[in-house]
Protein backbone atom coordinates (compact mmCIF):
# COMPACT_ATOMS: atom_id res chain seq x y z
CA UNK A 1 0.00 0.00 0.00
CA UNK A 2 1.89 3.08 -0.85
CA UNK A 3 1.30 6.48 0.53
CA UNK A 4 1.92 8.58 -3.16
CA UNK A 5 -1.26 10.42 -3.83
CA UNK A 6 -1.22 11.79 -7.46
CA UNK A 7 -0.90 15.63 -7.73
CA UNK A 8 -4.64 16.28 -9.07
CA UNK A 9 -6.35 13.96 -6.32
CA UNK A 10 -4.10 15.92 -3.31
CA UNK A 11 -5.08 19.44 -5.04
CA UNK A 12 -8.64 18.68 -5.52
CA UNK A 13 -8.81 17.04 -2.08
CA UNK A 14 -6.81 20.04 -0.60
CA UNK A 15 -8.87 23.02 -2.76
CA UNK A 16 -12.44 21.91 -0.90
CA UNK A 17 -10.54 20.92 2.45
CA UNK A 18 -8.77 24.13 2.64
CA UNK A 19 -10.16 26.74 0.36
CA UNK A 20 -7.98 29.40 1.74
CA UNK A 21 -4.51 27.15 2.37
CA UNK A 22 -1.58 27.97 -0.35
CA UNK A 23 -2.10 25.45 -3.15
CA UNK A 24 0.54 26.60 -5.21
CA UNK A 25 3.71 25.21 -6.43
CA UNK A 26 4.45 23.82 -2.86
CA UNK A 27 2.73 20.82 -1.83
CA UNK A 28 0.16 21.68 0.67
CA UNK A 29 0.15 19.60 3.67
CA UNK A 30 -3.21 18.44 5.55
CA UNK A 31 -4.29 21.25 7.81
CA UNK A 32 -5.46 20.57 11.47
CA UNK A 33 -8.76 19.30 10.39
CA UNK A 34 -10.39 21.01 13.67
CA UNK A 35 -9.41 24.15 13.14
CA UNK A 36 -11.55 24.40 9.57
CA UNK A 37 -14.59 23.30 8.20
CA UNK A 38 -14.55 20.27 6.28
CA UNK A 39 -15.84 19.39 2.80
CA UNK A 40 -19.39 20.12 1.96
CA UNK A 41 -21.87 17.29 1.33
CA UNK A 42 -21.77 15.92 -2.32
CA UNK A 43 -23.32 13.53 -4.68
CA UNK A 44 -20.84 11.31 -4.95
CA UNK A 45 -18.98 9.69 -1.95
CA UNK A 46 -15.03 8.82 -2.87
CA UNK A 47 -12.36 7.40 -1.76
CA UNK A 48 -10.11 8.81 1.00
CA UNK A 49 -6.73 10.39 -1.48
CA UNK A 50 -5.03 8.51 1.65
CA UNK A 51 -6.20 4.96 0.05
CA UNK A 52 -5.38 3.81 -3.55
CA UNK A 53 -5.86 0.38 -4.04
CA UNK A 54 -6.28 -0.58 -7.05
CA UNK A 55 -6.91 -3.50 -10.03
CA UNK A 56 -4.10 -4.63 -11.77
CA UNK A 57 -5.08 -5.11 -15.42
CA UNK A 58 -3.38 -7.41 -18.56
CA UNK A 59 -4.92 -7.27 -22.06
CA UNK A 60 -7.47 -9.73 -21.03
CA UNK A 61 -7.77 -9.62 -17.25
CA UNK A 62 -7.91 -7.15 -14.26
CA UNK A 63 -6.93 -8.43 -10.73
CA UNK A 64 -8.90 -7.35 -7.38
CA UNK A 65 -6.13 -6.30 -4.79
CA UNK A 66 -6.88 -8.70 -2.48
CA UNK A 67 -4.07 -7.94 -0.05
CA UNK A 68 -5.70 -4.31 0.62
CA UNK A 69 -9.01 -5.18 1.19
CA UNK A 70 -10.78 -6.62 4.77
CA UNK A 71 -13.98 -8.44 5.13
CA UNK A 72 -15.68 -10.25 2.47
CA UNK A 73 -17.11 -7.73 -0.20
CA UNK A 74 -15.36 -6.81 -2.66
CA UNK A 75 -15.70 -2.77 -3.69
CA UNK A 76 -17.41 -2.92 -7.40
CA UNK A 77 -14.81 -1.05 -8.98
CA UNK A 78 -12.30 -3.61 -7.70
CA UNK A 79 -14.09 -6.97 -8.97
CA UNK A 80 -12.31 -8.29 -11.19
CA UNK A 81 -12.29 -8.44 -14.94
CA UNK A 82 -11.98 -10.83 -17.28
CA UNK A 83 -13.42 -10.95 -20.77
CA UNK A 84 -12.85 -12.41 -24.26
CA UNK A 85 -13.63 -9.11 -26.37
CA UNK A 86 -13.45 -5.90 -24.21
CA UNK A 87 -16.57 -4.33 -22.40
CA UNK A 88 -19.24 -3.60 -24.39
CA UNK A 89 -21.18 -0.56 -24.23
CA UNK A 90 -25.22 -1.86 -23.89
CA UNK A 91 -28.15 1.06 -24.15
CA UNK A 92 -30.66 -0.29 -21.22
CA UNK A 93 -33.46 0.90 -23.27
CA UNK A 94 -32.55 -1.55 -26.17
CA UNK A 95 -31.73 -4.53 -23.90
CA UNK A 96 -33.79 -7.90 -24.84
CA UNK A 97 -33.32 -11.44 -23.40
CA UNK A 98 -34.54 -14.09 -25.72
CA UNK A 99 -35.24 -17.44 -24.03
CA UNK A 100 -36.24 -20.23 -26.87
CA UNK A 101 -35.19 -23.55 -28.05
CA UNK A 102 -37.18 -26.52 -26.19
CA UNK A 103 -39.74 -23.91 -24.05
CA UNK A 104 -43.33 -23.32 -24.82
CA UNK A 105 -43.31 -20.04 -25.54
CA UNK A 106 -40.68 -18.10 -26.50
CA UNK A 107 -40.06 -14.81 -24.95
CA UNK A 108 -38.51 -11.87 -25.31
CA UNK A 109 -37.57 -9.65 -22.09
CA UNK A 110 -36.54 -6.37 -21.63
CA UNK A 111 -34.64 -5.17 -18.56
CA UNK A 112 -37.53 -3.44 -17.32
CA UNK A 113 -39.46 -6.66 -17.58
CA UNK A 114 -36.74 -8.73 -15.67
CA UNK A 115 -36.73 -6.10 -13.30
CA UNK A 116 -40.87 -6.70 -12.44
CA UNK A 117 -40.30 -10.46 -11.65
CA UNK A 118 -39.42 -11.30 -7.60
CA UNK A 119 -36.05 -9.88 -6.46
CA UNK A 120 -33.69 -12.59 -5.53
CA UNK A 121 -30.41 -10.82 -3.97
CA UNK A 122 -27.57 -12.79 -2.43
CA UNK A 123 -23.33 -12.54 -1.63
CA UNK A 124 -21.85 -14.94 -3.39
CA UNK A 125 -17.98 -15.06 -5.01
CA UNK A 126 -17.40 -15.47 -8.57
CA UNK A 127 -13.78 -16.92 -9.80
CA UNK A 128 -12.12 -17.53 -13.30
CA UNK A 129 -11.57 -20.89 -13.56
CA UNK A 130 -8.01 -19.88 -14.72
CA UNK A 131 -7.19 -18.20 -10.98
CA UNK A 132 -3.57 -19.32 -10.07
CA UNK A 133 -0.27 -17.61 -10.85
CA UNK A 134 3.38 -18.73 -9.92
CA UNK A 135 6.93 -18.03 -10.53
CA UNK A 136 8.57 -15.33 -7.76
CA UNK A 137 8.59 -14.34 -4.65
CA UNK A 138 7.25 -11.12 -5.03
CA UNK A 139 4.13 -11.59 -5.66
CA UNK A 140 0.65 -9.93 -4.09
CA UNK A 141 -2.32 -12.19 -3.58
CA UNK A 142 -3.65 -9.94 -6.15
CA UNK A 143 -1.25 -11.36 -8.59
CA UNK A 144 -1.70 -14.80 -7.39
CA UNK A 145 -4.70 -15.34 -7.16
CA UNK A 146 -7.23 -11.67 -7.97
CA UNK A 147 -9.66 -13.30 -10.40
CA UNK A 148 -12.05 -13.53 -7.03
CA UNK A 149 -14.58 -11.12 -6.07
CA UNK A 150 -17.71 -11.45 -3.93
CA UNK A 151 -21.00 -9.14 -4.45
CA UNK A 152 -24.31 -8.81 -2.90
CA UNK A 153 -25.77 -10.22 -6.46
CA UNK A 154 -29.42 -9.20 -7.18
CA UNK A 155 -31.78 -10.49 -10.51
CA UNK A 156 -34.72 -12.80 -11.11
CA UNK A 157 -34.03 -16.50 -10.67
CA UNK A 158 -33.67 -18.61 -13.51
CA UNK A 159 -36.49 -20.95 -12.38
CA UNK A 160 -38.71 -17.80 -12.70
CA UNK A 161 -38.22 -17.37 -15.81
CA UNK A 162 -37.92 -20.93 -16.97
CA UNK A 163 -41.25 -21.29 -15.22
CA UNK A 164 -42.30 -18.52 -17.62
CA UNK A 165 -41.56 -19.53 -20.66
CA UNK A 166 -42.52 -22.84 -20.08
CA UNK A 167 -39.09 -25.33 -20.04
CA UNK A 168 -39.75 -28.27 -22.22
CA UNK A 169 -39.15 -31.33 -18.96
CA UNK A 170 -37.16 -32.77 -22.03
CA UNK A 171 -34.67 -30.10 -22.05
CA UNK A 172 -31.47 -31.01 -19.94
CA UNK A 173 -28.95 -27.81 -21.30
CA UNK A 174 -28.95 -24.77 -22.35
CA UNK A 175 -26.89 -22.06 -24.26
CA UNK A 176 -25.89 -18.64 -22.58
CA UNK A 177 -24.39 -16.24 -25.21
CA UNK A 178 -23.45 -12.67 -24.55
CA UNK A 179 -23.83 -9.32 -26.63
CA UNK A 180 -19.93 -8.94 -26.89
CA UNK A 181 -18.03 -8.60 -29.87
CA UNK A 182 -16.85 -12.54 -28.98
CA UNK A 183 -21.03 -13.10 -28.70
CA UNK A 184 -19.32 -15.50 -26.27
CA UNK A 185 -21.35 -18.51 -25.55
CA UNK A 186 -21.62 -21.27 -22.51
CA UNK A 187 -24.14 -24.43 -22.48
CA UNK A 188 -24.97 -24.83 -18.77
CA UNK A 189 -27.12 -27.96 -17.37
CA UNK A 190 -31.13 -26.71 -17.16
CA UNK A 191 -30.22 -28.27 -13.55
CA UNK A 192 -27.80 -26.05 -12.40
CA UNK A 193 -30.55 -23.10 -13.62
CA UNK A 194 -33.31 -24.45 -11.61
CA UNK A 195 -30.82 -24.64 -8.41
CA UNK A 196 -29.97 -21.82 -8.33
CA UNK A 197 -29.28 -19.72 -11.40
CA UNK A 198 -30.05 -16.28 -11.85
CA UNK A 199 -30.08 -13.25 -14.14
CA UNK A 200 -28.33 -10.52 -12.26
CA UNK A 201 -29.11 -6.78 -12.94
CA UNK A 202 -27.44 -5.35 -9.96
CA UNK A 203 -24.38 -5.35 -7.90
CA UNK A 204 -24.07 -4.07 -4.20
CA UNK A 205 -26.93 -2.28 -4.14
CA UNK A 206 -26.85 -0.72 -7.55
CA UNK A 207 -26.80 -1.62 -11.55
CA UNK A 208 -23.80 -3.56 -12.60
CA UNK A 209 -21.42 -2.41 -13.56
CA UNK A 210 -20.21 -2.72 -17.54
CA UNK A 211 -17.27 -4.77 -16.42
CA UNK A 212 -19.54 -7.61 -15.13
CA UNK A 213 -22.05 -7.20 -17.05
CA UNK A 214 -24.21 -4.51 -17.41
CA UNK A 215 -26.96 -4.34 -18.16
CA UNK A 216 -27.77 -7.97 -17.20
CA UNK A 217 -25.41 -11.58 -16.49
CA UNK A 218 -25.85 -15.16 -15.80
CA UNK A 219 -24.96 -15.58 -11.99
CA UNK A 220 -24.55 -18.93 -11.14
CA UNK A 221 -23.30 -19.41 -7.92
CA UNK A 222 -20.20 -20.93 -7.23
CA UNK A 223 -19.39 -21.88 -11.18
CA UNK A 224 -15.96 -20.98 -13.11
CA UNK A 225 -16.23 -17.33 -13.56
CA UNK A 226 -16.55 -17.86 -17.41
CA UNK A 227 -19.88 -19.47 -17.45
CA UNK A 228 -21.28 -16.79 -15.35
CA UNK A 229 -21.98 -15.26 -19.04
CA UNK A 230 -21.81 -11.46 -19.30
CA UNK A 231 -24.12 -8.78 -21.01
CA UNK A 232 -26.43 -11.87 -21.54
CA UNK A 233 -28.95 -11.65 -24.77
CA UNK A 234 -29.88 -15.00 -25.76
CA UNK A 235 -31.42 -18.33 -23.76
CA UNK A 236 -31.41 -21.28 -25.53
CA UNK A 237 -32.93 -24.73 -24.38
CA UNK A 238 -31.39 -27.95 -25.60
CA UNK A 239 -31.49 -31.45 -24.83
CA UNK A 240 -27.14 -31.88 -25.95
CA UNK A 241 -24.73 -29.09 -24.86
CA UNK A 242 -23.54 -26.97 -27.66
CA UNK A 243 -19.70 -28.18 -27.35
CA UNK A 244 -18.50 -24.39 -27.86
CA UNK A 245 -14.93 -23.30 -27.81
CA UNK A 246 -15.16 -21.55 -24.71
CA UNK A 247 -16.19 -25.20 -23.01
CA UNK A 248 -13.85 -27.59 -25.67
CA UNK A 249 -10.46 -25.43 -26.75
CA UNK A 250 -10.88 -23.44 -23.32
CA UNK A 251 -11.61 -24.35 -20.10
CA UNK A 252 -10.87 -27.49 -20.01
CA UNK A 253 -7.81 -29.03 -18.45
CA UNK A 254 -5.59 -31.65 -19.16
CA UNK A 255 -5.37 -34.42 -16.50
CA UNK A 256 -3.54 -37.85 -16.27
CA UNK A 257 -2.75 -40.32 -19.59
CA UNK A 258 -3.30 -36.91 -21.54
CA UNK A 259 -7.12 -37.03 -21.18
CA UNK A 260 -8.91 -33.94 -21.06
CA UNK A 261 -11.70 -32.76 -18.52
CA UNK A 262 -14.65 -30.92 -19.51
CA UNK A 263 -17.38 -29.16 -17.91
CA UNK A 264 -15.61 -28.95 -15.52
CA UNK A 265 -17.92 -26.52 -13.48
CA UNK A 266 -17.43 -26.41 -9.50
CA UNK A 267 -14.99 -23.66 -7.98
CA UNK A 268 -12.91 -26.38 -5.34
CA UNK A 269 -12.63 -24.98 -2.17
CA UNK A 270 -9.54 -22.48 -1.39
CA UNK A 271 -8.24 -19.74 0.65
CA UNK A 272 -5.23 -17.20 1.22
CA UNK A 273 -3.93 -15.32 3.92
CA UNK A 274 -4.31 -12.16 2.71
CA UNK A 275 -2.55 -10.50 5.95
CA UNK A 276 0.94 -10.70 6.17
CA UNK A 277 1.19 -11.12 2.68
CA UNK A 278 3.81 -9.72 0.16
CA UNK A 279 4.77 -6.77 -0.13
CA UNK A 280 3.72 -5.83 3.72
CA UNK A 281 5.86 -5.47 6.38
CA UNK A 282 5.42 -7.54 10.14
CA UNK A 283 6.85 -6.27 13.21
CA UNK A 284 7.53 -9.28 15.79
CA UNK A 285 5.21 -10.03 18.83
CA UNK A 286 1.21 -10.45 17.78
CA UNK A 287 0.28 -10.69 14.61
CA UNK A 288 -3.40 -11.38 13.19
CA UNK A 289 -3.34 -13.69 10.95
CA UNK A 290 -6.33 -12.50 7.96
CA UNK A 291 -7.27 -13.95 4.80
CA UNK A 292 -10.32 -15.31 2.82
CA UNK A 293 -11.89 -19.15 2.36
CA UNK A 294 -14.01 -20.18 0.04
CA UNK A 295 -16.13 -23.23 -1.98
CA UNK A 296 -17.82 -23.77 -5.09
CA UNK A 297 -19.75 -26.34 -3.27
CA UNK A 298 -21.38 -25.01 -0.18
CA UNK A 299 -20.20 -23.43 3.11
CA UNK A 300 -16.35 -23.57 4.59
CA UNK A 301 -16.73 -25.56 7.18
CA UNK A 302 -13.08 -24.39 9.00
CA UNK A 303 -9.67 -22.87 7.96
CA UNK A 304 -6.85 -24.21 9.05
CA UNK A 305 -3.25 -22.20 9.74
CA UNK A 306 -0.07 -23.63 10.30
CA UNK A 307 2.58 -20.69 11.28
CA UNK A 308 5.58 -23.51 10.86
CA UNK A 309 5.56 -24.56 7.07
CA UNK A 310 2.82 -27.14 7.45
CA UNK A 311 4.20 -29.51 10.40
CA UNK A 312 1.10 -28.32 13.13
CA UNK A 313 -2.11 -26.53 11.88
CA UNK A 314 -4.57 -24.61 13.94
CA UNK A 315 -8.56 -23.83 13.37
CA UNK A 316 -8.96 -20.19 12.33
CA UNK A 317 -11.56 -18.02 13.61
CA UNK A 318 -14.58 -17.98 10.94
CA UNK A 319 -16.08 -14.63 10.59
CA UNK A 320 -19.66 -14.86 10.81
CA UNK A 321 -22.31 -15.42 8.92
CA UNK A 322 -20.96 -18.30 7.24
CA UNK A 323 -21.84 -18.12 3.55
CA UNK A 324 -23.31 -20.94 1.08
CA UNK A 325 -20.72 -20.36 -1.84
CA UNK A 326 -19.29 -17.27 -0.78
CA UNK A 327 -15.63 -15.82 0.73
CA UNK A 328 -15.32 -16.10 4.60
CA UNK A 329 -12.91 -13.88 6.73
CA UNK A 330 -10.84 -15.87 9.08
CA UNK A 331 -8.51 -14.99 11.26
CA UNK A 332 -6.13 -16.17 13.48
CA UNK A 333 -4.17 -14.63 16.42
CA UNK A 334 -0.09 -15.41 16.56
CA UNK A 335 2.63 -14.27 18.32
CA UNK A 336 5.87 -14.02 16.13
CA UNK A 337 8.98 -14.66 17.58
CA UNK A 338 10.91 -12.94 14.76
CA UNK A 339 12.33 -16.00 13.42
CA UNK A 340 12.32 -16.87 9.70
CA UNK A 341 8.87 -19.33 8.81
CA UNK A 342 6.47 -20.00 6.58
CA UNK A 343 2.15 -19.53 7.35
CA UNK A 344 0.10 -20.94 5.21
CA UNK A 345 -3.87 -21.97 4.94
CA UNK A 346 -6.31 -24.54 3.95
CA UNK A 347 -9.66 -24.59 3.43
CA UNK A 348 -12.08 -27.45 4.16
CA UNK A 349 -15.42 -27.25 2.91
CA UNK A 350 -18.61 -28.94 4.05
CA UNK A 351 -18.42 -32.02 1.92
CA UNK A 352 -15.48 -32.97 3.67
CA UNK A 353 -12.95 -31.65 0.35
CA UNK A 354 -9.80 -30.19 1.84
CA UNK A 355 -7.54 -27.72 -0.17
CA UNK A 356 -4.90 -29.24 -1.76
CA UNK A 357 -0.97 -29.00 -2.19
CA UNK A 358 0.39 -28.01 -5.66
CA UNK A 359 2.17 -31.36 -5.04
CA UNK A 360 -1.09 -33.28 -4.49
CA UNK A 361 -2.47 -31.74 -7.34
CA UNK A 362 -0.04 -32.68 -9.83
CA UNK A 363 -0.19 -36.37 -8.00
CA UNK A 364 -4.02 -36.56 -9.25
CA UNK A 365 -3.78 -34.74 -12.23
CA UNK A 366 0.32 -35.38 -13.74
CA UNK A 367 2.69 -32.94 -14.60
CA UNK A 368 1.34 -31.92 -17.50
CA UNK A 369 -1.98 -30.39 -15.82
CA UNK A 370 -3.68 -27.78 -17.37
CA UNK A 371 -4.09 -24.48 -15.61
CA UNK A 372 -7.43 -24.19 -15.17
CA UNK A 373 -9.09 -25.10 -11.38
CA UNK A 374 -5.65 -24.67 -10.06
CA UNK A 375 -6.60 -24.34 -5.87
CA UNK A 376 -3.19 -24.81 -3.77
CA UNK A 377 -2.42 -24.18 -0.82
CA UNK A 378 -0.33 -20.58 -0.84
CA UNK A 379 2.90 -20.17 1.66
CA UNK A 380 4.30 -16.75 2.46
CA UNK A 381 7.79 -16.75 4.59
CA UNK A 382 8.57 -14.01 7.03
CA UNK A 383 11.71 -12.99 6.82
CA UNK A 384 13.43 -11.95 9.93
CA UNK A 385 14.06 -8.09 8.29
CA UNK A 386 9.67 -8.10 8.81
CA UNK A 387 9.65 -8.64 4.71
CA UNK A 388 7.17 -11.07 3.62
CA UNK A 389 7.29 -13.14 0.14
CA UNK A 390 5.14 -15.73 -1.72
CA UNK A 391 6.84 -19.07 -1.78
CA UNK A 392 6.38 -20.48 -5.34
CA UNK A 393 6.75 -23.98 -5.90
CA UNK A 394 8.07 -25.93 -9.12
CA UNK A 395 4.81 -26.81 -11.27
CA UNK A 396 6.29 -27.33 -15.21
CA UNK B 1 -43.41 -32.35 11.63
CA UNK B 2 -47.16 -30.53 11.35
CA UNK B 3 -46.33 -27.43 12.74
CA UNK B 4 -43.54 -27.04 10.26
CA UNK B 5 -46.17 -28.55 7.00
CA UNK B 6 -48.57 -26.03 8.46
CA UNK B 7 -46.43 -23.27 8.52
CA UNK B 8 -44.89 -23.83 5.57
CA UNK B 9 -48.77 -23.49 4.44
CA UNK B 10 -48.97 -20.12 5.75
CA UNK B 11 -46.23 -18.87 3.93
CA UNK B 12 -47.51 -19.96 1.00
CA UNK B 13 -50.62 -18.25 1.33
CA UNK B 14 -49.01 -15.54 2.19
CA UNK B 15 -46.72 -15.16 -0.63
CA UNK B 16 -48.14 -16.97 -3.83
CA UNK B 17 -46.10 -16.83 -7.06
CA UNK B 18 -48.41 -17.32 -10.00
CA UNK B 19 -47.46 -20.29 -12.35
CA UNK B 20 -46.84 -16.94 -14.74
CA UNK B 21 -46.51 -13.48 -14.19
CA UNK B 22 -47.40 -12.26 -17.92
CA UNK B 23 -44.32 -9.86 -18.35
CA UNK B 24 -42.63 -9.84 -21.10
CA UNK B 25 -43.91 -10.62 -24.71
CA UNK B 26 -43.63 -13.47 -27.40
CA UNK B 27 -40.51 -13.77 -29.32
CA UNK B 28 -41.56 -14.03 -33.39
CA UNK B 29 -39.64 -16.35 -35.84
CA UNK B 30 -38.24 -13.79 -36.94
CA UNK B 31 -36.94 -12.13 -34.32
CA UNK B 32 -35.32 -15.65 -32.78
CA UNK B 33 -33.87 -16.28 -36.14
CA UNK B 34 -32.20 -13.09 -36.57
CA UNK B 35 -30.32 -13.53 -33.38
CA UNK B 36 -30.02 -17.88 -33.33
CA UNK B 37 -26.45 -18.48 -34.72
CA UNK B 38 -26.66 -21.98 -32.63
CA UNK B 39 -24.49 -25.04 -33.83
CA UNK B 40 -24.84 -28.29 -32.19
CA UNK B 41 -21.87 -30.87 -32.83
CA UNK B 42 -24.78 -32.99 -34.86
CA UNK B 43 -24.68 -30.00 -36.93
CA UNK B 44 -28.01 -28.52 -36.35
CA UNK B 45 -28.30 -24.90 -37.01
CA UNK B 46 -25.20 -25.12 -39.75
CA UNK B 47 -25.93 -22.33 -42.80
CA UNK B 48 -26.35 -23.17 -46.02
CA UNK B 49 -23.19 -22.40 -48.43
CA UNK B 50 -19.83 -24.51 -48.70
CA UNK B 51 -16.10 -24.05 -48.77
CA UNK B 52 -13.13 -25.26 -49.36
CA UNK B 53 -9.21 -24.91 -48.08
CA UNK B 54 -7.75 -23.27 -51.69
CA UNK B 55 -10.54 -20.64 -51.21
CA UNK B 56 -9.84 -20.58 -47.22
CA UNK B 57 -5.88 -20.27 -47.65
CA UNK B 58 -6.87 -16.66 -49.61
CA UNK B 59 -8.77 -15.61 -47.33
CA UNK B 60 -6.37 -16.59 -44.46
CA UNK B 61 -3.40 -15.08 -46.04
CA UNK B 62 -5.76 -11.87 -46.22
CA UNK B 63 -7.58 -11.80 -42.78
CA UNK B 64 -6.30 -13.64 -40.18
CA UNK B 65 -2.14 -14.68 -40.84
CA UNK B 66 -1.13 -11.26 -39.45
CA UNK B 67 -2.38 -12.57 -36.15
CA UNK B 68 -2.37 -15.84 -36.54
CA UNK B 69 1.45 -16.47 -38.80
CA UNK B 70 1.67 -17.31 -42.31
CA UNK B 71 0.48 -21.34 -42.03
CA UNK B 72 -1.26 -21.33 -38.29
CA UNK B 73 2.31 -22.37 -37.00
CA UNK B 74 3.98 -19.20 -36.49
CA UNK B 75 2.68 -17.59 -32.95
CA UNK B 76 2.44 -19.64 -29.54
CA UNK B 77 -0.43 -17.56 -28.24
CA UNK B 78 -3.54 -18.62 -30.25
CA UNK B 79 -1.58 -20.93 -32.40
CA UNK B 80 -4.29 -23.16 -35.09
CA UNK B 81 -1.94 -25.27 -36.22
CA UNK B 82 -0.11 -28.49 -35.14
CA UNK B 83 -1.48 -31.93 -35.98
CA UNK B 84 -3.01 -34.57 -33.79
CA UNK B 85 0.27 -36.93 -32.19
CA UNK B 86 3.45 -34.68 -33.10
CA UNK B 87 5.42 -33.12 -30.16
CA UNK B 88 3.90 -29.33 -30.18
CA UNK B 89 3.03 -28.04 -26.94
CA UNK B 90 0.66 -25.39 -27.65
CA UNK B 91 -3.41 -26.23 -28.38
CA UNK B 92 -4.30 -26.53 -31.53
CA UNK B 93 -7.65 -27.59 -33.77
CA UNK B 94 -5.52 -30.60 -34.74
CA UNK B 95 -4.30 -31.61 -31.54
CA UNK B 96 -7.06 -30.40 -28.82
CA UNK B 97 -10.47 -29.36 -30.75
CA UNK B 98 -13.63 -32.16 -29.98
CA UNK B 99 -15.51 -31.25 -32.82
CA UNK B 100 -15.53 -29.27 -36.29
CA UNK B 101 -18.76 -27.43 -36.04
CA UNK B 102 -17.05 -25.56 -33.24
CA UNK B 103 -13.85 -24.04 -35.59
CA UNK B 104 -17.12 -22.87 -37.95
CA UNK B 105 -19.18 -21.66 -35.08
CA UNK B 106 -16.55 -19.87 -33.64
CA UNK B 107 -14.86 -18.09 -36.60
CA UNK B 108 -18.39 -17.00 -37.48
CA UNK B 109 -18.72 -15.22 -33.99
CA UNK B 110 -15.35 -13.60 -33.13
CA UNK B 111 -13.44 -13.53 -36.23
CA UNK B 112 -11.03 -11.64 -37.45
CA UNK B 113 -10.40 -10.62 -33.90
CA UNK B 114 -10.18 -6.80 -35.72
CA UNK B 115 -13.16 -7.21 -37.23
CA UNK B 116 -15.64 -9.66 -35.62
CA UNK B 117 -18.74 -10.65 -37.24
CA UNK B 118 -17.50 -9.51 -40.64
CA UNK B 119 -17.29 -12.95 -42.58
CA UNK B 120 -19.99 -14.40 -44.75
CA UNK B 121 -21.21 -17.70 -44.10
CA UNK B 122 -19.00 -18.69 -47.55
CA UNK B 123 -16.30 -17.11 -46.15
CA UNK B 124 -16.50 -19.31 -42.54
CA UNK B 125 -17.10 -22.57 -44.62
CA UNK B 126 -13.53 -22.14 -46.55
CA UNK B 127 -11.74 -21.18 -43.71
CA UNK B 128 -12.85 -24.07 -41.57
CA UNK B 129 -12.24 -25.85 -44.57
CA UNK B 130 -8.55 -24.62 -44.72
CA UNK B 131 -8.21 -24.89 -41.19
CA UNK B 132 -9.57 -28.75 -40.91
CA UNK B 133 -6.54 -29.08 -43.77
CA UNK B 134 -3.85 -27.92 -42.38
CA UNK B 135 -4.10 -29.64 -39.59
CA UNK B 136 -4.13 -32.85 -40.87
CA UNK B 137 -7.76 -33.59 -40.59
CA UNK B 138 -9.26 -33.53 -43.99
CA UNK B 139 -7.89 -33.40 -47.97
CA UNK B 140 -6.84 -30.42 -49.13
CA UNK B 141 -9.94 -30.77 -52.14
CA UNK B 142 -13.14 -31.37 -49.89
CA UNK B 143 -15.68 -29.75 -50.40
CA UNK B 144 -17.14 -28.51 -46.50
CA UNK B 145 -20.36 -28.03 -46.31
CA UNK B 146 -23.85 -27.95 -43.84
CA UNK B 147 -24.63 -31.64 -44.46
CA UNK B 148 -20.65 -33.24 -43.71
CA UNK B 149 -18.99 -31.12 -41.47
CA UNK B 150 -20.18 -32.36 -38.03
CA UNK B 151 -19.59 -35.82 -39.72
CA UNK B 152 -15.46 -34.85 -39.81
CA UNK B 153 -13.62 -36.82 -37.09
CA UNK B 154 -11.54 -34.62 -35.25
CA UNK B 155 -8.75 -36.96 -33.21
CA UNK B 156 -8.82 -35.45 -29.73
CA UNK B 157 -12.27 -36.24 -29.05
CA UNK B 158 -11.39 -39.53 -27.75
CA UNK B 159 -9.48 -37.63 -25.49
CA UNK B 160 -12.40 -36.22 -23.49
CA UNK B 161 -13.67 -37.50 -19.81
CA UNK B 162 -16.45 -35.56 -18.21
CA UNK B 163 -15.89 -33.84 -14.83
CA UNK B 164 -14.92 -36.38 -12.27
CA UNK B 165 -14.42 -34.15 -9.05
CA UNK B 166 -17.18 -34.62 -6.69
CA UNK B 167 -15.92 -32.25 -3.39
CA UNK B 168 -15.48 -34.92 -0.85
CA UNK B 169 -12.42 -35.91 1.13
CA UNK B 170 -10.03 -36.53 -2.52
CA UNK B 171 -8.32 -34.58 -4.96
CA UNK B 172 -8.83 -35.22 -8.65
C1 LIG C 1 -6.16 -8.90 -34.80
C2 LIG C 1 -5.68 -10.21 -34.51
C3 LIG C 1 -6.47 -11.40 -35.04
C4 LIG C 1 -6.91 -11.63 -36.32
C5 LIG C 1 -6.75 -10.74 -37.54
C6 LIG C 1 -7.54 -12.92 -36.29
N1 LIG C 1 -7.48 -13.45 -35.04
FE1 LIG C 1 -8.17 -15.27 -34.49
N2 LIG C 1 -7.65 -14.87 -32.55
C7 LIG C 1 -7.10 -13.69 -32.10
C8 LIG C 1 -7.09 -13.69 -30.67
C9 LIG C 1 -6.56 -12.58 -29.75
C10 LIG C 1 -7.67 -14.91 -30.26
C11 LIG C 1 -7.96 -15.37 -28.82
C12 LIG C 1 -9.26 -14.78 -28.36
C13 LIG C 1 -9.70 -15.28 -27.00
O1 LIG C 1 -9.01 -16.09 -26.40
O2 LIG C 1 -10.76 -14.88 -26.55
C14 LIG C 1 -7.98 -15.64 -31.47
C15 LIG C 1 -8.51 -16.91 -31.50
C16 LIG C 1 -8.80 -17.61 -32.65
C17 LIG C 1 -9.23 -18.99 -32.70
C18 LIG C 1 -9.37 -19.90 -31.49
C19 LIG C 1 -8.02 -20.42 -31.06
C20 LIG C 1 -8.09 -21.38 -29.90
O3 LIG C 1 -7.14 -22.15 -29.72
O4 LIG C 1 -9.08 -21.44 -29.17
C21 LIG C 1 -9.46 -19.31 -34.00
C22 LIG C 1 -9.93 -20.64 -34.53
C23 LIG C 1 -9.18 -18.13 -34.78
N3 LIG C 1 -8.77 -17.12 -33.93
C24 LIG C 1 -9.32 -18.04 -36.14
C25 LIG C 1 -9.12 -16.87 -36.86
C26 LIG C 1 -9.42 -16.73 -38.25
C27 LIG C 1 -9.96 -17.83 -39.15
C28 LIG C 1 -9.09 -15.47 -38.60
C29 LIG C 1 -9.25 -14.79 -39.94
C30 LIG C 1 -10.61 -14.71 -40.44
C31 LIG C 1 -8.59 -14.81 -37.42
N4 LIG C 1 -8.63 -15.69 -36.38
C32 LIG C 1 -8.12 -13.52 -37.39
C33 LIG C 1 -6.62 -12.67 -32.87
C34 LIG C 1 -6.85 -12.54 -34.23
Amino acid sequence: MSNKIPRRTWLKAAAVTAVASLVGNTRAEPQDPTKTQGASPGKLGSRSPFEQPEKKPSDISSRTPLQDLYGTITPSDLHFERSHAGVPVIDPEKYELLIHGMVERPMIFRLKDLKRFPAFSRIAFIECSGNFRTGKTTMTPQEICGLTSQSEWTGVMLSTLFREVGVSPKASWFLAEGSDAAVMTRSIPVSKGLEDGMIAYAQNGEAIRPQQGYPARLFLPGWEGNTNVKWIRRIELSDQPFMTREETSKYTETVKDGKIRQFSFDMDARSVITYPSYPQQVEKGWIEIRGIAWSGRGKIDSVEVSTDAGKNWTKAILQEPVLDKAHTYFRHLWRWDGQTTEIMSRAIDDTGYRQPTLQQLINARGTDMGGYHVNPVTAWVLQQDGTVLFKPEKWK
Amino acid sequence: MRRGFLLMMILAACNPEPSRFGFGRAATVREIDSLNISITPDGKGLPVGSGNAALGQVLYTSKCAACHGATGTEVSNNRLVAVFGDTVKAKTIGNYWPYATTVFDYIRRAMPYNSPGSLTNEEVYSLTAFLLWRNGIIDSTKEINAHNLAAVVMPAKTLYINDDRRGGDEIR
